[in-house]
């Protein structure tokens, strides 16, 4: 249970926001060109960090905008807050 | 040698004032070599060492545990067992270890209190009504107990629920397995602990894996807080941190860890004497021995290694809880808990061999691992040893992923994610 800064509505409760995952898995531009290793990768496969990882949140119950988090899953402390688009900030 | 647990020996220990009870196992440290290392000691990972040991005998062999054997998801979950699974894939599985359950009190001469005393799933909406009878249909033709009640049969058998049609989800009807109910679940890590220790197995408790040393593409042993252990067959049962492990290995694996929530109430009389489940309002509830009521919230959606979970999920499961229970209204919450459970896309669980030689990983039981338990650790034994999946856990290997061969079982699996 935590906060999430949303960057277009402010600080609110978490229950009002969805976890899109991990962020920065780009959709393959010709997914006919893969090979099944690799579209499994793209599909399932996560990282799933313990630790500082980079999340897709979506602000479900407010503004419905998506844009990114990196958060520590070990202590749910939200490092960094970023829209969508942008880079990955180095922590 | 094990003093057997007995009524006798019970006695005889009440005359020292239970003083002079053996230890059920040793608390050895490493050696510098085990012929396979199991890491993980919760249930699955014990059984898995029992059974290496029982059935194939691989004897030199450990269980490290970082933290104490039972203390993480074994020790956290609302101990629900039932093989009612769609798919033939999960009935074999599921129903082989239900199988294993109703004799293993006697096996392991250790009271592990199972008690078939049935789940029934309830059906609130039309397309409920129509899944679950389907998986009715889809069990009996596996060979799995499993009946169809309509309301007034439900309400039959359990009658604390409220069945009026005026509640914002009634109830239309629902399944039963009978020969499913529930077990006590540190003894079942216990249990399996006493008869692994028995047969020479190494349960080292506060050893956490820091690292998989590899040669090429072949393991070689573990770091751990205390030391290197040099294996060449590792089988991680690694439940919430699986990825975490999988991690130092180099590999990924298709799982995500959210914590799962339960909670118990203050002790009250016998109120409900079978196990309850409703997948739609997200409620599942049955009644301890010490008098509880024991009861199961949902998962966050977010990632996360807290074992905490959020305050709004119990909150709409305890909505649920009171709709259909209404005589609940006035008890009082004791204790509310979190594990972190590795699920799968498909919501079914791992227990395969991996692209690196000698690494086996049993993962992604996700919200319902406890009920598999012992058929988990049978069959986890049988592929470390042959290096082979046992026919029962073939189409549970990790390659399913990329073949595209999934086992769906988010309609079956005790929590809606």
């Amino acid at each position: 249970m935590f906060l999430i800064n949303c960057p277009y509505c402010g600080e609110r409760d978490q229950s009002e926001f969805v976890s899109g995952g991990e962020a920065h898995i780009a959709r393959p531009k010709q997914p006919t060109e893969l090979n099944d290793d690799q579209w499994a990768e793209y599909l399932f496969m996560r990282k799933n960090i313990k630790g500082v990882q980079f999340e897709r949140w979506n602000h479900a119950h407010g503004c419905r905008k998506w844009f990114n988090v990196a958060r520590d899953t070990s202590n749910d402390k939200i490092e960094k807050i970023y829209k969508m688009g942008e880079q990955p900030p180095k922590l | 040698m094990k003093n057997k647990y007995s009524i006798f020996s019970l006695i005889k220990n009440a005359f020292s004032n239970h003083e002079n009870w053996q230890r059920a196992w040793r608390d050895p440290e490493p050696k510098k070599e085990y012929d396979a290392v199991i890491v993980g000691g919760g249930g699955h990972g014990l059984a898995t060492a029992y059974y290496l040991a029982k059935k194939h005998n691989l004897t030199n062999i450990a269980v490290v545990e970082k933290g104490w054997i039972g203390g993480g998801n074994t020790g956290r979950n609302t101990t629900i067992i039932r093989s009612n699974y769609l798919w033939d894939a999960s009935a074999g599985l599921y129903d082989h270890a239900l199988k294993i359950w109703e004799g293993l009190s006697q096996e392991l001469n250790y009271n592990v209190m199972f008690s078939q005393r049935g789940v029934m799933n309830l059906a609130h909406n039309l397309q409920d009504v129509r899944d679950l009878k389907r998986r009715t249909h889809a069990n009996r033709l596996n060979g799995i107990d499993a009946v169809w009640l309509e309301t007034d049969e439900v309400k039959k058998f359990c009658p604390i629920i409220n069945t009026s049609q005026d509640i914002r989800y009634p109830v239309l009807g629902g399944t039963l397995q009978k020969r499913a109910g529930t077990a006590r679940h540190d003894a079942v890590a216990w249990g399996y602990a006493r008869g692994a220790d028995e047969m020479g197995v190494d349960i080292i408790q506060n050893c956490e894996v820091k690292g998989i040393k590899r040669n090429g593409n072949a393991v070689e042993g573990l770091e751990t807080t205390k030391g290197f252990i040099k294996t060449k067959k590792i089988g991680v049962v690694a439940a919430g941190h699986s990825s975490v492990i999988a991690n130092m290995a180099g590999l990924k694996l298709p799982l995500e860890s959210k914590p799962l929530q339960a909670l118990v109430s203050e002790p009250v009389k016998p109120i409900i004497d079978t196990v309850v489940m409703s997948n739609a309002v997200h409620a599942y509830v049955s009644q301890s021995d010490k008098g509880e009521l024991v009861i199961g919230a949902g998962t966050d959606s977010y990632v996360s290694y807290t074992q905490k979970g959020s305050f709004n999920i119990v909150e709409e499961t305890l909505k649920a809880i009171l709709e259909l229970y209404p005589i609940f209204s006035r008890m009082k919450m004791l204790r509310q808990w979190g594990g972190i459970v590795d699920i799968c896309p498909d919501a079914s669980p791992i227990i395969s061999k991996t692209s690196i030689k000698g690494l086996y990983f049993n993962c992604g039981w996700g919200t319902g691992g406890f009920k598999a338990t012992p058929g988990s650790g049978d069959l986890f034994a049988h592929t470390i040893a042959n290096d082979e999946p046992h026919k029962l856990n073939a189409a549970f290997n990790i390659n399913r992923f990329v073949s595209g061969d999934l086992v769906d079982e988010h309609g079956a699996a005790a929590v809606a994610h």
